[in-house]
């Protein structure tokens, strides 16, 4: 991260840049600091928030994650219902029943990406699986989320911690790839898959995995 | 005595008739990217992709920068698709900031984008045709690509990095008389696209060498998760801009290409004819596109994403091209995945290549629209 001198500049940049058609747009003429005063002044913290809309939800959405929900119950969490977006979140035990269940009773084919995100702070790595159907014309518009959470370790050992989870390779054949690059990237060992070796990353990377938040790009 | 190799790690037994070859990085015909191939004479018995030698943590970048700074780079990926790459993360920011586009700006963005398709479609032709030994249809693309980057410098006024798409709508209005050239152009290559058809789609030397090689069936097509042209040359009609529209993709005319053969020449021939629905596409979005209007709603300054997540997918070049953006209350994404046709189209490469001679590598592997730069990000 930027040092907080740095962040500053910054803020007042895009600020100048970026400004609102509103009646809380500065005037053009003013220099960085009367900007800054003049957002001040209007209340403005530069940093708005994201409008809260409440949308309705919709029927199809709803009806299919009731079905996976009256299936598992509380062994998995229902996390939002969108418009074309459903996100589930299960535990590590349950997932490959879970995407069978997706798989076979709603129709989801394959996966579009495997995505690993880092959350230090509560000490876990989510993987979430995005997955799509090309059999099935109604789901066309539709992405399932299916995420799940692994234990993560302060001082990875990629393959031999406790970072692990089921491979859902045997369930939806396109993941081989992304959980390859999830594994070298997270240190997710996925139990199971057939091929577990890096991907992207030299053979000769001894380094924590990148994408965790405790690797850092150097200057920033 | 047996040693504990680390996860993913093993000792190969070598069989005397077997001959491991390592084609690329540096091989032309490969791209950025190694395919470690085993023959037994002339055939591949086994390939084993190794893709990363362009790996530059574009995801890793974006988590430092804010959604603004992300634009840039977000195109390196691509950049002869950099429209087509951009454009699903500016629709996953509009959704996390609640942003609205403005009507004549959804119609310049499609435009932007299908022009990009063609100048991206035109130089994989062009590499497609030189490594299949046909040197016309290297040339012939190289040189009508420039067609369409003049009309994107009109526009944005860079050749091949444009970044013109920016969450809100694009960077700067059109220019004066764009309309009636941009027709201009796009009707005049109409007509040299058809002579790419006698030369090069109907020659009996083309066909030869890619009629019935690398056949992927259409249940292995979808269990692979493929997509794009590899997707549709095996049957599956399945285009995100038919599937999910984005902007006004549902008002526009045009119709999705699907083959059923599933082989190279079906995998090649799929883009050739989408130049012309993009050609269609650019005729009706410049006819019912509003003449005037804003063209960008401005962001507020620095602005920041709530606790949310969004995934959004366009159709480029290659196949679907998603963004997965986890946002946490700050002006910087916590984390952006970027799901790329080259990438997923990557896992059907060793099944196709299994069995074929070794000498027509090149027409199942480029026939597959891969981009190492872009599988690698």
């Amino acid at each position: 991260m930027s040092s907080g001198t740095d962040k500053d500049v910054e803020v007042k940049d895009t600020a100048e840049e970026h400004s609102t058609n509103s009646e809380n747009t500065k005037p053009d003429s003013m220099s960085k600091d009367e900007a800054k005063k003049f957002y001040e002044e209007k209340g403005l913290d530069l940093s708005p928030d994201v409008p809260v809309k409440p949308k309705p939800i919709p029927a199809f959405e709803k009806s299919l994650a009731d079905k996976v929900s009256s299936k598992f119950g509380d062994k998995i969490s229902v996390d939002y219902v969108r418009a074309d977006r459903i996100r589930v979140t299960a535990k590590r035990e349950n997932i490959v029943d879970v995407a069978k269940f997706i798989r076979d009773e709603l129709k989801y084919d394959h996966a579009e990406s495997v995505s690993g995100v880092d959350y230090p702070d509560s000490s876990e790595i989510e993987v979430i699986y995005h997955l799509g159907s090309y059999t099935d014309e109604k789901l066309g518009r539709q992405i399932f989320a299916l995420a799940t959470r692994v234990p993560r370790e302060d001082v990875p050992n990629p393959g031999s911690d406790s970072t692990r989870t089921p491979s859902l390779r045997d369930v939806f054949y396109s993941v081989e790839f992304h959980e390859r690059e999830c594994f070298e990237m997270f240190g997710v060992y996925f139990e199971g898959h057939p091929d577990m070796r890096r991907l992207l990353l030299p053979e000769d990377w001894a380094d924590i995995p990148p994408f965790r938040k405790d690797f850092k790009i150097k200057g920033r | 005595m047996t040693t504990q190799l680390p996860p993913g790690m093993h000792i190969e037994t070598v069989d005397e008739k077997i001959m491991t070859l390592n084609v690329g990085p540096q091989h032309p015909g490969s791209g950025h990217m190694r395919l470690i191939i085993k023959v037994d004479g002339d055939y591949i018995v086994s390939c084993d992709p190794d893709p990363g030698y362009v790996h530059r943590g574009e995801e890793k970048m974006a988590e430092y920068r804010n959604y603004i700074q992300n634009i840039p780079h977000l195109e390196r990926p691509v950049i002869h698709d950099s429209s087509n790459i951009l454009y699903p993360y500016c629709l996953g920011v509009e959704e996390l900031l609640g942003i609205e586009v403005p009507e004549r700006a959804k119609y310049i963005r499609v435009i932007a984008a299908e022009l990009n398709r063609c100048i991206y479609i035109l130089y994989w032709l062009a590499i497609y045709g030189i490594f299949l030994g046909h040197s016309t249809m290297f040339m012939w693309p190289a040189g009508d690509r420039e067609l369409f980057i003049d009309l994107l410098e009109a526009m944005s006024g860079a050749r091949v990095t444009h970044a013109y798409l920016v969450p809100g709508g694009v960077r700067n209005d059109l220019p004066s008389n764009f309309e009636e050239r941009c027709l201009r152009q796009v009707e005049y290559f109409e007509k040299r696209l058809r002579e790419y058809e006698a030369i090069f789609y109907q020659n009996p030397l083309l066909k030869a060498r890619t009629e019935g090689s690398g056949i992927l069936s259409r249940t292995d097509a979808i269990r692979l998760g493929t997509t794009g042209s590899v997707l549709r040359a095996s049957g599956v009609d399945f285009d995100v801009r038919k599937k999910e529209p984005y902007d006004v993709y549902e008002n526009l005319d045009f119709q999705t290409i699907v083959m059923k053969e599933g082989d190279s020449y079906a995998r090649s021939r799929i883009p050739y004819l989408e130049m012309f629905e993009s050609c269609r596409i650019i005729k009706d979005a410049l006819k019912k596109m509003p003449k005037s209007g804003s063209v960008r709603t401005k962001l507020k300054p620095n602005p920041k994403g709530g606790n949310d997540e969004v995934y959004r997918r366009v159709e480029s070049g290659r196949g679907a091209i998603g963004y997965y953006i986890v946002s946490n209350n700050r002006p910087e994404p916590y984390r952006v995945k970027i799901s790329v046709g080259s990438f997923r189209n990557l896992i059907c490469m060793p099944y196709l290549l299994k069995g074929e001679k070794l000498g027509n590598m090149p027409a199942v592997y480029w026939g597959l629209n891969y981009w190492p730069v872009e599988a690698d990000r």
